[in-house]
């Protein structure tokens, strides 16, 4: 469904990705981890579309469309999903007018009816319950003076609303007490389906017990520099990224003295 | 990459061109540029005006000579010639139209264009509507059902030459013609505006609306706007204003001034819509203001709405004086700058009555290289027991340009005042854009939104009808009925 090749980006002058390459099917669950700065939250706001990062080179095809043409609303209207890693405040604007709105916008791309305040409200209140959000947070301001653990509730709120075909987690369990990881898990979990993907961005190896993937990846410098199966977050929470090796050396055999990060 | 850039989808936004700016040929009767007492005689005789009026005018005019114009504002604009300015224009006609069918066509189709229908098979429902077209009054519709009530809504010419008595006793008592250079300016040269009174006791069944619109090249509109609302009265009203889009500035100096009694209530609202200029500054109105309301009797209230999107230069402090004792003032305001233009607006709420009650709500956006500057000022005389003001300014800004000021001075004279002041500034940042498409928006929904939940505690307080014509002229989509 997602097919990444050869991906380069930048931002001011300065290279991000470095060729980049990923290939994710309907129906999987990949979990990208890396150091920090190694360019994953680069990464999914380059498949997002946020033009502060300038697209070098190579090419991403979604479900055989030139992802990289499409306008941010467009991919967002086709189905991707970006749970941020700093959701956003938006001071005066209600979080349920927000959610509302960027439900109808979904829902009228795909031909479906668009909710009026009585739908709207019986759905969102039953999501809201699911992630854990009381009422109340449907009529604060988008994220404004949300914690840190309710900002990311709100993203999987928001994720569960608008039912992505391919969902983009960026350290969405970071800062998380164990409850809202379970949260976010669940989250994740209830919206696993044949026809859908998801690419899960996390330093833990805690979450991929809540949230089994297919394939775990290592990016470092700009690159996937390792691929393998569940068994490689293991291995990578016991051994840190050291024994890795740097970018370019991609199938390079693991030096002998791996140091922890 | 053809995404498209929240950055460029804000300047796009806010390129929108101005819609009003086209220009209507009509005959005109128009004098040569220049003032001087001559110049007041003719628009005097022009107007049939009784001799009061022209002594009135020719005094405001001897004081204005000694006047300079005032420099305080946080406006940048050359110093205007007043030498180079026409103080008289009117589309050519008979005696005055007595109905809507003796109005030039043109006109007609002018207003039209603009969303303003004056005949009245197609009018908004349940708004009366005077529409001043350069110097003069055009028409003006449902009188005969107004006049039913008791009301009077007319041209400021036509209660001249039919309610002398009213505009003697009532003119330049709020707003007198030395207040200040500008209104002394308009004193003198006023050629027209809106008339209305309602009488003890009668609340005014329909919305009174005028409709300003500057066509006249190098012509400067001094209107002058007079309500009374005698005890009991209430009364809603709206002011619009558009004009052509030309290189030149244009000055529009207005005088409103509000008369509230005992109980009476006035709510005064405004979307000012003057063109602003291009991109670069050049052209646009220079709007100089004078508006003030009186609340005169006990418990009287006077409540000013603006909002305010065009004008090179918006220069303009709608005021109350609280005398009567528990009245009330309020001020809301939306003042968008974009561009060049620069708006220094804001309130005076001057208490002198016991137990007077104020609030001012003011929201300051400003976009492109736009400066918003807000200017309040909250007086508690020494009389005034128990005075209350409550004001609150947030500013929003949108891209890195644009600047925000604010201004609040507080003069608290009685011990036993009670004066709040809250302020906020805001920035739409590219990631809030960012986030909002990620969720499938537009930029430009995205902005309005922003813009529309900004302003949503201002829209409110406006008719239903202006409201949405106020959240369209910012681009704005209505809100849902949720959040
Ligand atoms: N707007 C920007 N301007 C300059 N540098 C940037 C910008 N955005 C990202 N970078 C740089 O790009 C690199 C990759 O950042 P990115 O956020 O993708 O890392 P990450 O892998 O998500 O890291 P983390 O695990 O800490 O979230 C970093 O060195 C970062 O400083
Ligand atoms: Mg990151």
């Amino acid at each position: 469904m997602l097919d990444i090749k050869n991906l380069k980006a930048s931002v001011e002058g300065k290279d991000i990705l470095k060729g980049l390459d990923l290939q994710v099917k309907a129906g999987e669950v990949h979990a990208i981890m890396g150091p920090n700065g190694s360019g994953k939250s680069t990464l999914s706001q380059v498949l997002a579309g946020r033009d502060t990062f300038q697209v070098d080179g190579g090419s991403v095809t979604w479900d055989g469309q030139d992802l990289l043409a499409m306008p941010i609303e467009e991919r967002a209207r086709a189905g991707l999903f970006l749970a941020f890693q700093y959701p956003v405040e938006i001071p005066g604007v209600s979080n349920a007018y927000f959610l509302k709105a960027a439900v109808n916008a979904i829902r009228k791309h795909r031909g479906l009816p668009e909710f009026d305040a009585m739908d709207f409200l019986t759905r969102v209140k039953a999501e809201m319950k699911a992630v854990g959000m009381k009422e109340e947070f449907l009529y604060r301001a988008v994220n404004e003076g949300f914690s840190g653990g309710e900002k990311k509730r709100n993203e999987v709120l928001q994720m569960a609303l608008l039912e992505p075909r391919l969902a983009i987690l960026d350290e969405t369990d970071s800062g998380l007490d164990i409850d809202a990881l379970k949260v976010v898990a669940d989250g994740v979990n209830r919206l696993r389906s044949p026809d859908r993907a998801l690419i899960v961005i996390t330093h833990y190896q805690r979450l991929l017990d809540y949230i089994v993937p297919d394939h775990v990846h290592v990016l470092s410098h700009g690159r996937i520099v390792r691929s393998g199966g569940r068994e490689l977050a293991l291995e990578l929470e016991e051994k840190g990224y050291g024994w890795i090796g740097d970018a370019g050396q991609v199938h390079a055999a693991p030096p002998a003295a791996g140091g922890a990060q | 990459m053809k995404t498209a850039t929240p950055a460029r989808k804000i300047d796009s936004f806010l390129d929108q061109e101005y819609a009003a700016g086209f220009e209507t040929l009509l005959e005109a009767d128009t004098l040569p540029k220049g003032l001087s007492e001559d110049v007041i005689r003719v628009i005097s005789a022009k107007k049939g005006e009784p001799e009061f009026l022209l002594e009135w005018r020719l005094e405001a005019y001897r004081r204005w000579l000694t006047m300079t114009a005032p420099k305080w504002a946080a406006v940048d604009f050359p110093d205007i010639d007043f030498q180079d300015i026409v103080y008289y224009s009117a589309p050519k006609k008979k005696d005055g139209p007595k109905s809507l069918d003796e109005v030039d066509p043109e006109l007609l189709k002018t207003f039209e264009k603009l969303g303003v229908p004056l005949h009245e098979r197609a009018r908004l429902a349940g708004v009366a509507v005077d529409a001043v077209f350069d110097s003069v009054s055009v028409a003006t519709t449902f009188q005969k059902e107004l006049g039913e009530h008791g009301i009077i809504f007319c041209s400021f010419s036509e209660a001249v030459k039919t309610h002398p008595e009213l505009i003697r006793q009532y003119l330049g008592t709020v707003v007198p013609p030395s207040d200040n250079f500008y209104a002394a300016l308009n004193s003198a040269v006023f050629s027209d505006g809106s008339f209305v009174f309602i009488p003890k006791g009668v609340k005014c069944p329909m919305e009174l609306s005028t409709y300003f619109r500057i066509n006249a090249r190098d012509t400067g509109q001094f209107e002058r706007t007079l309500i009374i609302a005698e005890e009991g009265a209430s009364v809603s009203y709206l002011e619009g204003c558009t004009a052509p889009m030309r290189d030149e500035n244009q000055l529009h100096a207005a005088v409103v001034e509000l008369i509230a009694l005992d109980d009476a209530k006035i709510k005064y609202s405004t979307v000012q819509n003057w063109y602003p200029g291009d991109k670069d500054g050049v052209g646009g109105i220079y709007n100089f203001v004078t508006k003030r309301g009186d609340c005169r009797g006990a418990r009287s209230h006077i409540s000013w709405t603006q909002v305010e999107t065009g004008s090179a230069i918006t220069w303009k402090y709608p005021s109350v004086i609280l005398r009567g004792d528990d009245s009330v003032g309020d001020f809301h305001s939306v003042a968008l700058s974009n561009h060049r233009q620069q708006a220094d607006t804001g309130t005076k709420m001057i208490h002198m009555g016991r137990n007077t009650k104020s609030t001012i709500l003011s929201k300051g956006i400003s976009a492109g290289h736009g400066s918003n500057t807000f200017r309040g000022l909250v007086r508690i005389a020494p009389k005034a027991e128990d005075a209350r003001n409550y004001t609150q300014c947030d500013s929003l800004l949108i891209g890195d340009q644009c600047a925000a000021h604010t201004f609040p001075t507080i003069e608290a004279r009685n011990p036993t005042a009670h004066v709040e002041h809250e302020a906020t500034t805001s920035r739409i940042g590219e990631d809030q854009l960012f986030y909002a498409m990620q969720r499938g928006l537009t930029a430009e929904d995205a902005v309005s939104m922003i813009v529309n939940g900004f302003c949503r505690e201002v829209f409110k307080e406006l008719p239903m009808e202006f409201a949405v014509e106020a959240q369209k002229l910012l681009g704005v989509s209505l809100e849902g009925s949720i959040g």
